[in-house]
């Protein structure tokens, strides 16, 4: 019988010849990623009264969800990481100027094909962009596993997500994933690795395919996969990567899933996910004309610079709505960096954009937070109620796109307003 | 044996809404105890901390990856959490911090808010008023770490006491 993606990651992490499904193993992670959690990993481990480490090479950390420090609190914490990280020789750390972890550590090639990736982060999920399996985990176990070097796992049964392209005008990866979580809902992929397959999938950039990896979190997925392709091996050689160094991992034609989705993504148009779920997913007609106070671009789903760029084709030269907050967080220093050089930051910043530092920003409350009864439309992955400032504010999830055509006009707007048949932006 | 008087939740209750990301600056089980479900008003918090039970639906602890969703719990004075489902993560750091995650939607269906909740993990029952329900013991590799008192704890008992 063959076997899925999970069930031979597993395996090759666990040093087992096979997996199957349901199975309890313990697994030694590639890579043990640790963001603004990590101060709590340090202090636990000072608990456990123990120095050793299992291997430093597999440490990365990544000081992103509340950077620069706003608080003396949070600067103490972050001066812990970066003094634990130089005494410990951890090579893979960043500092508040770097971006989102997990699109930080894509960009500077530590991810690779066939990897096991745990990380203080539900949307570790991301990692199988590049074919790798990663998962969140709270710190304690991210301590534990720093010690240890392997943690349990059950291998996870598999759904397999067949999208056929392309995609009808104004939609994108975005809007895929914002409809299957609607049809499947918030727990439709609990516990499960989700493959993508499918003409659309095949060839696509990396950056959609992270888009497509990071919200199959929002079904309660452990792991997505795309599989590995000549797009990833050019990612992975313009990003440093040896092609010795990695281990592309692929399911069996024969595997076994628990269930097969098909999506026609020629039918697929602009979706928003409405308060306070992921899963409260609408098609764009029958939410727009909502009248927003602010508008997010940033996040670990969509802040890549071809986000960026996506949103920028519509904004450029038009202005956005009186009395709206436009708040664009590029994900990383070098997002920034290629904005700045394709004259992407210009467009914002004439169209009345506020543009911060790198990071997750808004997304994790940290800025661009509401006033009670304010509205926001993101590009984030959630909008639970209170994540971002007032519990009585509400956040509806989008594309860039549509957060872009939304910030112009002030209401919830059908980005097609601003294209022309041909597919061209007027 | 576990349990005590309880509260019940619906389904898809989001780790934000259980810790809200602000106050994640802590890991002190008490003083995030405070704060633990917050956005749904004062008058659910004061009920929490009279509970040691808490009832739920299904995917409860969806969202992040934050410890501290389970912490609070414990800081508050809950024991069990029992709940037709639960997110993954929410699950492993209930587990992880010695918190009693018990599946089992059966009794969620038969037990109401705020009334009586026992839960016998040895033999895998979960008792309200005169119904017995019964669920699928852990296996063993998540015994011994709830045994130990969490996973930290586990791993100095038996990891680092091995080393040694």
């Amino acid at each position: 019988m063959g076997k899925t993606f999970a069930e031979k990651v597993m395996a090759k992490a666990a040093h087992l010849p096979e997996t199957t499904a349901g199975q309890v193993v313990d697994v030694y992670p590639d890579l043990i990623m640790s963001h603004a959690a990590s101060w709590r990993c340090i202090q636990s481990l000072e608990k456990l009264g123990t120095d050793q480490l299992y291997d430093v090479n597999r440490i990365a950390m990544v000081m992103d969800h509340t950077a620069p420090a706003r608080t003396a609190k949070t600067a103490a914490d972050q001066k812990l990481c970066r003094e634990f990280a130089k005494k410990k020789g951890i090579t893979k750390f960043y500092d508040i100027n770097a971006g989102i972890a997990h699109v930080v550590l894509i960009e500077d090639g530590h991810i690779r094909p066939g990897m096991v990736v745990i990380g203080t982060d539900s949307h570790s999920t991301i990692y199988g962009a590049l074919g790798a399996a990663g998962t969140g985990v709270g710190f304690s176990e991210v301590t534990a596993t720093w010690v240890c070097g392997y943690l349990w796992m059950r291998v996870p049964q598999s759904i397999k997500v067949i999208i056929d392209g392309p995609l009808a005008l104004g939609a994108s990866a975005k809007d895929v994933m914002l409809k299957l979580i609607g049809a499947l809902t918030a727990d439709g992929g609990t516990y499960c690795s989700i493959e993508f397959h499918g003409s659309y999938v095949r060839g696509l950039s990396i950056s959609e395919r992270m888009t497509l990896c990071n919200l199959a979190m929002e079904l309660g997925a452990k792991f997505a996969y795309v599989p590995p392709d000549d797009v990833t091996r050019t990612f992975l050689r313009e990003h440093g990567v040896d092609p010795l160094d990695y281990e592309e991992i692929y399911p069996d034609d024969d595997a076994v899933y628990l269930k097969t989705v098909h999506i026609d993504g020629s039918q697929i148009v602009p979706q928003i996910a409405c308060p306070h779920t992921v899963d409260n997913v609408k098609p764009i007609h029958e939410v727009s004309g909502i009248k927003v106070d602010q508008v997010f671009i940033g996040s670990c789903a969509n802040a890549k610079y071809e986000d960026l760029a996506e949103a920028a084709e519509i904004l450029k030269d038009r202005k956005i709505a009186p009395g709206v907050r436009l708040i664009v967080t590029p994900a990383s220093r070098k997002v920034i960096e290629r904005i700045v050089n394709e004259g992407i930051f210009d467009i914002f910043l004439r169209s009345g954009a506020v543009i911060t530092n790198p990071g997750c920003g808004a997304c994790a409350g940290d800025g661009g937070v509401m006033a009670d009864g304010e509205v926001t439309l993101s590009t984030a992955n959630r909008n639970f109620q209170g994540r971002m400032g007032s519990y009585q504010a509400d956040i509806y999830l989008a594309s860039p796109s549509v957060a872009a055509a939304t910030a112009i006009r002030g209401v919830i707007t059908d980005p097609r307003e601003f294209l022309v048949k041909e597919g061209q932006y007027i | 044996m576990v349990g005590g008087t309880c509260i019940k939740f619906g389904d898809n209750i989001n780790t934000d809404v259980i810790i809200p990301g602000r106050y994640l600056v802590s890991i002190d089980p008490v003083e995030l105890a405070e704060h633990a479900f917050e956005p749904l008003g004062e008058d659910v918090q004061t009920r929490l901390r009279k509970s040691q039970v808490v009832v739920a639906g299904y995917n409860f602890g969806c969202g992040s990856a934050r410890e501290q969703a389970a912490s609070c719990l414990i800081g508050a004075g809950i024991q069990a959490v029992v709940a037709k489902s639960f997110a993954r993560v929410f699950f492993r750091n209930s587990i992880n911090t010695g918190l009693l995650a018990i599946q089992c939607a059966e009794a969620v269906d038969a037990i109401e808010d705020g009334g009586e909740v026992w839960i016998d993990p040895q033999r895998g029952i979960v008792t309200s008023g005169n119904r017995q329900f019964a669920f699928e013991p852990y296996p063993e590799n998540i015994r011994r770490i709830l045994d130990a008192g969490g996973l930290l704890s586990y791993v100095s008992k038996y990891v680092l006491a091995a080393r040694r």
